[in-house]
């Protein structure tokens, strides 16, 4: 993992500072609420329906324990014992006081963490896939070219005002975890023909009203200029990006609008004069970070058996574990989706639970996943009967990853102030309902936004729900067919939508047309490409 | 015409107020500029000649246009004052300044001890700008 030095410690230490000063101001009244809105933004602080909400960041997903212990400790201190955690791979509190919102970006810096750019018209917080370092089909760990990003972008001086919020994610193979091309920028590396590593760039997808699959727009970046490269696809889009409409904003609109070639030609030539500027740090930095991402000291010639005769155990070993590269380990997904839980909650005592687990048996890592989840990489498969054991009693240990119960929602219109509708009690109804059924669906990704912002990824589900407002009255629309990864997809809405209850029955139905019309091993996705929308509007209308 | 509040310059001030971009294609002798959010500043590239003051407006200090067109002058070699204009609030002087500009004319007076504070308060930073300060990478691999 990356540990700060001590450039990396006084950048955030003079932020909570900064940040400090700014809330001194605000609450003397020197500067009004307006101007003091971008500034709280920057540093993660949004105010929220009922109170002040604070995201702090989790770069690239990964955390170690002492982190992971200090998120409860926060939840605990400073908030209401629980928290969220994203689908941007953050975590967020609910329930901060203005005042406090220093001290807790005193106490995040105490463990090298911040909540830096986790809001604003900036570069977010870059993602990355949460199995890296574990995947066996990783060209190379993706993680040292995230943190080099992270490094970029933070305190960019030309890139803190764009025309819009800007996400960046980074992968290393071909399987996307980290819906790649549905990010503002999404990096590939990969290896060429030359078996040299380089980065290829894909602009201008998002999600949100206006959702698109960002095109290549140059297929492989050496890995000792890509950060200039990034530089030019901020640059054109910081002078060109639209600012006469917010909705129009993202550089998905400017992409669309000039056309992948032109604006490809645009940051080519932007590229090139930057070249010239020497903003690009040398390949040195990139081994120094690299020399942090080793692989930890992994047990050699243990056993790959695992004593299955507990069916609870089984049936979770099954659902929630992925192979790992290193033979007698696995990587574990820890489920925050509780059957008619809320998708993505946590509360402090299970943080550091998991916390714990990770220090015994996960060589101190832990990822945070945008399906709003947990994962412990590195865990030998000996130890996972004591593993899930531990789990399962803290309310950890339901097996459904990637199931019709692990469902992403956004926190909707019981916290947000954005959104339409409310998406918790729509995915805890969807939980109870379907849950029984789990094993008989399986995998089916199921994604709920409360707004046409899209913070649930709905455009990305298999099954996905939009929450909208009509006349006053909360409304679901059902689209069908939504996939990220290596074959990202974008939903189609079924036709007319329906109330709370009616959208709980839209899913039950659209679940029952899969089950009546699967061939062979056929996920819900694929059965639903093979025979079109038709069947299951039938189904779901008639 | 707001006063320039904070200079970081030794050279006599320009007192001509800055032309139109429009205007300064035409008058060959204007050597002071003004740049709108909307304005390419590379249009400027051919005059850096014959340029003293080159004054970037920012109608609202959330358009961040601005800070593109004064690197790219800065990158260009423009040697000239770089005056931000407008809603220069105390919060974006320190990306102002690490961008290039190196004088401030805000449309509302900031409170110079804020101001200071913000002007100082960083002393390192992740990646090069306009303002010569080396980055934390140059540092770390000397």
């Amino acid at each position: 993992m990356y540990k700060y030095d001590t450039y990396d410690q006084q950048l955030v230490d003079t932020r909570v500072e900064e940040f400090r000063d700014q809330v001194r101001r605000r609450l003397e009244g020197h500067i009004t609420e307006d101007q003091f809105k971008p500034l709280r933004l920057m540093n993660g602080l949004y105010l929220q329906l009922h109170a002040y909400m604070l995201r702090v960041a989790v770069p690239y997903g990964t955390l170690n324990s002492a982190q992971m212990r200090m998120l409860g400790h926060i939840a605990d201190k400073y908030d209401r014992g629980y928290g969220h955690f994203t689908t941007r791979q953050n975590i967020q509190y609910n329930w901060i006081k203005l005042e406090q919102a220093p001290d807790i970006l005193a106490d995040l810096a105490s463990v090298e963490m911040h909540a830096i750019q986790t809001s604003g018209n900036c570069i977010r917080n870059t993602t990355s896939d949460q199995y890296a370092g574990a995947a066996a089909d990783e060209v190379v760990d993706p993680r040292p070219y995230a943190e080099l990003i992270r490094q970029w972008s933070t305190f960019h001086p030309e890139f803190s005002f764009l025309p819009r919020k800007f996400k960046m994610a980074v992968i290393a193979s071909d399987t996307d975890r980290a819906a790649m091309r549905l990010h503002d920028i999404g990096i590939k590396i990969v290896r060429n023909d030359a078996s040299d590593l380089g980065a290829a760039f894909y602009v201008g997808g998002g999600m949100g009203r206006t959702p698109m699959i960002a095109p290549c727009i140059n297929p492989f970046v050496p890995l000792d200029r890509f950060i200039t490269y990034a530089e030019a696809c901020l640059r054109v889009y910081n002078r060109h990006g639209r600012r006469d409409n917010k909705y129009k904003a993202r550089i998905k609109i400017l992409v669309h609008e000039l056309g992948k070639e032109e604006y490809t030609r645009q940051v080519e030539a932007e590229f090139a004069h930057l070249l010239t500027q020497g903003v690009e740090p040398p390949l040195a930095e990139l081994e120094r970070i690299k020399a942090q991402f080793t692989e930890p000291p992994f047990e050699v010639g243990i056993s790959d058996e695992v004593d299955r005769s507990d069916p609870d155990f089984a049936l979770w070993l099954e659902t929630n574990c992925l192979a790992h590269r290193q033979p007698g380990y696995v990587a574990v997904t820890i489920s925050l989706k509780p059957v008619g839980g809320i998708p993505g909650d946590a509360s402090a005592d299970q943080m550091r639970l998991m916390a714990d687990l990770a220090r015994d048996y996960s060589f101190d890592e832990l990822r945070v996943t945008h399906a709003q989840n947990v994962v412990l990489p590195h865990v030998k498969k000996a130890d996972l009967y004591a593993l899930w054991q531990a789990l399962d009693a803290a309310g950890l240990g339901t097996a459904n990853l990637d199931r019709i119960g692990d469902i992403i929602a956004c926190p909707g219109l019981d916290y947000c102030s954005l959104a339409n509708a409310r998406s918790i009690p729509v995915a805890q109804k969807i939980s109870e309902r379907l849950s029984p059924r789990s094993d008989e669906i399986g995998e089916l990704k199921l994604k709920i936004s409360g707004c046409i912002n899209a913070c649930g990824h709905h455009h990305a589900g298999h099954i996905g729900i939009l929450g909208v407002d009509r006349k006053g009255v909360e409304n679901y629309q059902l689209l069908l067919g939504g996939n990220e990864g290596a074959d990202t997809s974008l939903g189609t809405i079924t036709g007319p939508g329906f109330d709370e209850d009616g959208i709980v029955d839209a899913v039950d139905r659209a679940t029952g047309v899969y089950l009546a019309n699967k061939q062979g091993a056929e996920r819900f996705l694929d059965t639903y490409r093979r025979i079109g929308m038709a069947p299951f509007k039938e189904a779901i209308y008639g | 015409m707001a006063e320039v509040q904070f200079r970081f310059r030794d050279d006599e001030p320009v007192a001509d107020p800055g032309v139109t971009v429009d205007a300064f294609g035409a008058q060959s002798n204007a050597a002071a500029v003004r740049l709108e959010p909307g304005d390419d500043a590379r249009d400027l590239l051919p005059h850096l000649g014959r340029l003293r003051l080159v004054e970037v407006n920012f109608p609202v200090f959330g358009d961040g246009r601005g800070y593109s067109a004064a690197r790219i002058l800065r990158e260009a070699g423009y040697a000239g004052e770089l005056r931000a204009v407008g809603d220069v609030l105390v919060d974006q002087l320190a990306y102002l300044r690490r961008c290039g500009f190196d004088a401030f004319a805000p449309e509302v007076p900031l409170d110079p001890v804020d101001a200071e504070a913000a002007f100082a308060r960083y002393e390192q930073a992740y990646q090069p700008a306009a303002d010569g300060l080396r980055p934390v990478w140059a540092l770390r691999h000397g």
